[in-house]
C-alpha cells in the first residue's frame, strides 16, 4: 500500500522534471528522473521536514550535490506541498526561485546553494560537523553525480568526514554510469566507487537498483544503525529512468525534449511504466 | 617600539571571541601555528578543527557550517585560502551569502624567502570582485584586532588580509578608530593624498616625515576597508587634493589602487598614481629586500609624489 504511494509520487515528480525542462528549453533531465527514488524515499520516509520547519536548520537536512539535477528538487519539493506546481514552470526563466542550480537564498526547502560539482559534500561535512559539535540529533543527506566523483574536492570532503567520524551524514551516490560527454570509465573511470568509499574510512551500502525505493528505505535504515563512520549508498541507477527514449542515454544528460517528445514521455509514465 | 605581524594579532582577538560564543568556529589547513589561528585552542579546543591540507574542502566545510547558525573563521596563507579555494569561496560562501570570515595570512610579498608560489599579489583582486564580498586589510596588529572583532559582528562573507611580518604601530592599542567602510585621515594635509592600505601605511607615515622637511604636506588615508571602498572621503579628497597617490603590497591591477581609481574616475577625476608591484611574481628574499626592490617603500612613494606634483 505504502509502496504503491510512493510510487505514485515518483510517477508525479517524473512528469514535473518533465515538464520542467520542457518548459524551460534547457536543463537537466538524465540525471534527474535517475534520482526519483532516492529523493523520494529521503523526503517521505527519512527526512522530518514540514511546513512548519521549512526555513529552520532544527531538523534533517539535504545538500543537492549534483546541483544540475535541481528539477528533481523542485519536483520533490512541490510533491511534499512546499511549492505550487504552477511554479514549476517559472524554472529557468528571468525572475525565478527557480534557478538553473538550486539557491538557497531564493528558494525556501533549499537547504544548500549547488551546482559547481564537489562542494555540495563538503557543505554538508560541514552541517554534519556543526550537529555533531553541538550534539544536535540531525542526519545530514547529500546526493552526488557518479561523475561528480572525478571532482578531488569530493575526496577530500570523504577524508575530512571520515576522520571526523560523521555517523550523522550519509551520502548517495547516483550511479548511472554516464556523464555529459559520454560513459563515466571512458571520460574518467571512477570505478571502483565502493572500494575507494572503504578506503577512506566510510561504510558503503551497494543497492543493485537504487530506482526500487524499498531498497532506497533499507539502505537508509541501515545506516542509521553505523556509529563512528560516514555512510554512502552506491546506488546503481538508470539516467533517464521511466522514459524509454532517454534511458541509459547520455545524450539526455542536458537536453530538453520537445513538446512532442515530452508528451510521449508523460503519456508512457501514466501507462503505468516507472 | 616592538614590531607585531597582523596575524598575531589576529590570533589573540580569535582567543578572547571563542571564549565567549560556543557558535564560533575555526578552520584552518595544517597552518594553525603560522596563521595563528590555533592560538584559540587554548580557551575552546572542541571550536577548531583542523581540515589538513586541502583548502579547497575547508571553505565549502566552512560554508556548511556557517548555513548551520555559526560564525565560521577559516585560515591559511592567503595564497591558497584565495587562490587554491577561490571557486569554493565564490560559489559556496559568497553567494548563498553566508558568514564566513576568511582570515589569510602570509599575504604579498613580505612573506619573504618562502617566493613567488607563496606570495600572493593578487588576492585582493579576487576578493573584491566576487559579489556579497567585504576586503579588509588592516594597517598594524591593533588594527588588526580591531578588523577581525569588526568583521565578526558583521553578518556575511568577509575577507581579511593579514601579514607574515612584523610592522610598526600605526594605532595606539586600545583607541583605533575602526569602522567598516570608513578609511582612517592620520594626518589632514594639502593637494597630495596619499590612500594607504596594510603594511603601506606604515611606509605612508614614513614619506609624509620626508615629503614635509621637503616643504610638501601631504593628506595620509588608512583605506582598511577596500570592499566597500570609502567613497565619501575619496570624493570629499578631489575638492581639496589634485593628487592621489595609492599605496598597497599587491598587484597594481585590481587592488586598492583600482578600487580608488574606480570611484574617482567616475565621481571626480584627478590625476593618480600606483605604488604597488607592476604586474609581476615576488621572489625569494628578506621582507625588507623585497620591498625595496618591488618598489614599495617609503622612497618610492616619495619619489611617486614629487614626480607627478604639479
Amino acid at each position: 500500500m505504502l509502496v504503491s504511494k510512493y510510487k505514485q509520487h515518483a510517477v508525479n515528480m517524473r512528469k514535473n522534471i518533465l515538464k520542467m525542462v520542457t518548459e524551460a528549453k534547457s536543463g537537466h533531465p538524465g540525471g534527474s528522473l535517475s534520482a526519483v527514488e532516492i529523493l523520494t524515499a529521503l523526503y517521505f520516509t527519512q527526512m522530518d521536514i514540514t511546513q512548519e520547519n521549512l526555513n529552520s536548520i532544527e531538523r534533517d537536512r539535504f545538500v543537492l550535490s549534483k546541483g544540475h539535477a535541481s528539477p528533481v528538487l523542485y519536483a520533490v519539493l512541490c510533491e511534499k506541498g512546499f511549492l505550487l506546481e504552477e511554479e514549476l514552470c517559472t524554472f529557468r526563466k528571468i525572475g525565478s526561485r527557480l534557478q538553473g542550480h538550486p539557491s538557497m537564498r531564493m528558494l525556501d526547502g533549499v537547504d544548500m546553494s549547488t551546482g559547481s560539482l564537489g562542494q555540495g559534500i563538503s557543505a554538508a561535512v560541514g552541517m554534519a560537523l556543526s550537529n555533531k559539535a553541538h550534539q544536535k540529533p540531525y542526519r545530514i543527506y547529500t546526493l552526488l553525480g557518479d561523475g561528480e566523483l572525478q571532482e578531488g574536492e569530493v575526496w577530500e570532503a570523504a577524508m575530512c568526514a571520515s576522520h571526523y567520524q560523521l555517523d550523522n551524514l550519509l551520502a548517495f551516490v547516483d550511479f548511472n554510469g554516464l556523464q555529459i560527454d559520454g560513459n563515466i570509465c571512458d571520460i574518467m573511470n571512477p570505478t571502483p566507487i565502493d572500494e575507494k568509499f572503504k578506503a577512506f574510512g566510510w561504510h558503503v551500502i551497494t543497492l543493485e537498483d537504487g530506482n526500487d525505493i524499498e531498497q532506497v528505505i533499507q539502505a537508509c535504515e541501515e545506516a542509521k544503525t553505523i556509529k563512528g563512520k560516514p555512510t554512502v549508498v552506491i546506488a546503481k541507477t538508470v539516467k533517464g529512468k521511466g522514459v524509454s527514449f532517454m534511458e541509459n542515454q547520455y545524450t539526455w544528460h542536458g537536453v530538453a525534449p520537445s513538446v512532442e517528445q515530452c508528451e510521449e514521455a508523460i503519456q508512457e509514465l501514466e501507462g503505468g511504466r516507472s | 617600539m616592538a614590531k607585531i605581524a597582523t596575524r598575531e594579532a589576529y590570533g589573540k582577538t580569535l582567543v578572547e571571541l571563542a571564549e565567549k560564543d560556543d557558535h564560533l568556529f575555526v578552520l584552518d589547513a595544517d597552518l594553525s601555528g603560522s596563521t595563528k589561528s590555533g592560538m584559540m585552542k587554548k580557551v575552546a579546543p572542541h571550536q577548531h578543527f583542523n581540515m589538513g591540507i586541502a583548502e579547497s574542502n575547508m571553505m565549502a566545510v566552512a560554508a556548511g557550517m556557517a548555513a548551520s547558525g555559526n560564525t565560521v573563521f577559516a585560515s591559511s596563507f592567503a595564497m591558497f585560502a584565495t587562490g587554491r579555494a577561490y571557486e569554493q569561496i565564490r560559489n559556496s560562501i559568497a553567494y548563498p551569502k553566508l558568514n564566513v570570515k576568511i582570515c589569510a595570512s602570509h599575504a604579498g610579498i613580505t612573506v619573504g624567502e618562502d617566493g613567488a608560489s607563496h606570495q600572493t599579489v593578487e588576492d585582493i583582486s579576487l576578493m573584491r570582485g566576487i559579489p556579497n564580498m567585504l576586503v579588509v586589510c588592516p594597517a598594524d596588529a591593533n588594527a588588526a584586532s580591531e578588523a577581525v572583532k569588526a568583521v565578526y559582528k558583521k553578518e556575511g562573507p568577509c575577507y581579511v588580509r593579514l601579514g607574515r611580518s612584523g610592522v610598526d604601530e600605526v594605532y595606539t592599542e586600545g583607541a583605533v578608530p575602526f569602522t567598516l567602510g570608513k578609511g582612517n585621515v592620520l594626518h589632514k594635509g594639502e593637494k597630495v593624498a596619499i590612500i594607504a592600505c596594510g603594511m603601506m601605511v606604515q611606509e605612508a607615515l614614513l614619506a609624509k616625515e620626508q615629503l614635509q622637511k621637503e616643504g610638501i604636506n601631504p593628506t595620509i588615508v588608512d583605506m582598511h576597508t577596500i570592499k566597500p571602498i570609502d567613497e565619501e572621503l575619496l570624493v570629499s579628497l578631489a575638492q581639496t587634493h589634485t593628487l592621489f597617490v595609492t599605496c598597497e603590497e599587491h598587484s597594481i591591477i585590481g587592488g586598492l589602487g583600482s578600487a580608488v581609481a574606480e570611484v574617482l574616475v567616475q565621481k571626480a577625476p584627478r590625476k593618480q598614481v600606483m605604488v604597488g608591484i607592476r604586474d609581476l611574481f615576488g621572489e625569494s628574499g628578506t621582507p625588507a629586500e623585497l620591498l625595496s626592490k618591488y618598489g614599495l617603500t617609503a622612497q618610492h612613494i616619495v619619489e611617486a609624489v614629487k614626480k607627478n606634483m604639479e
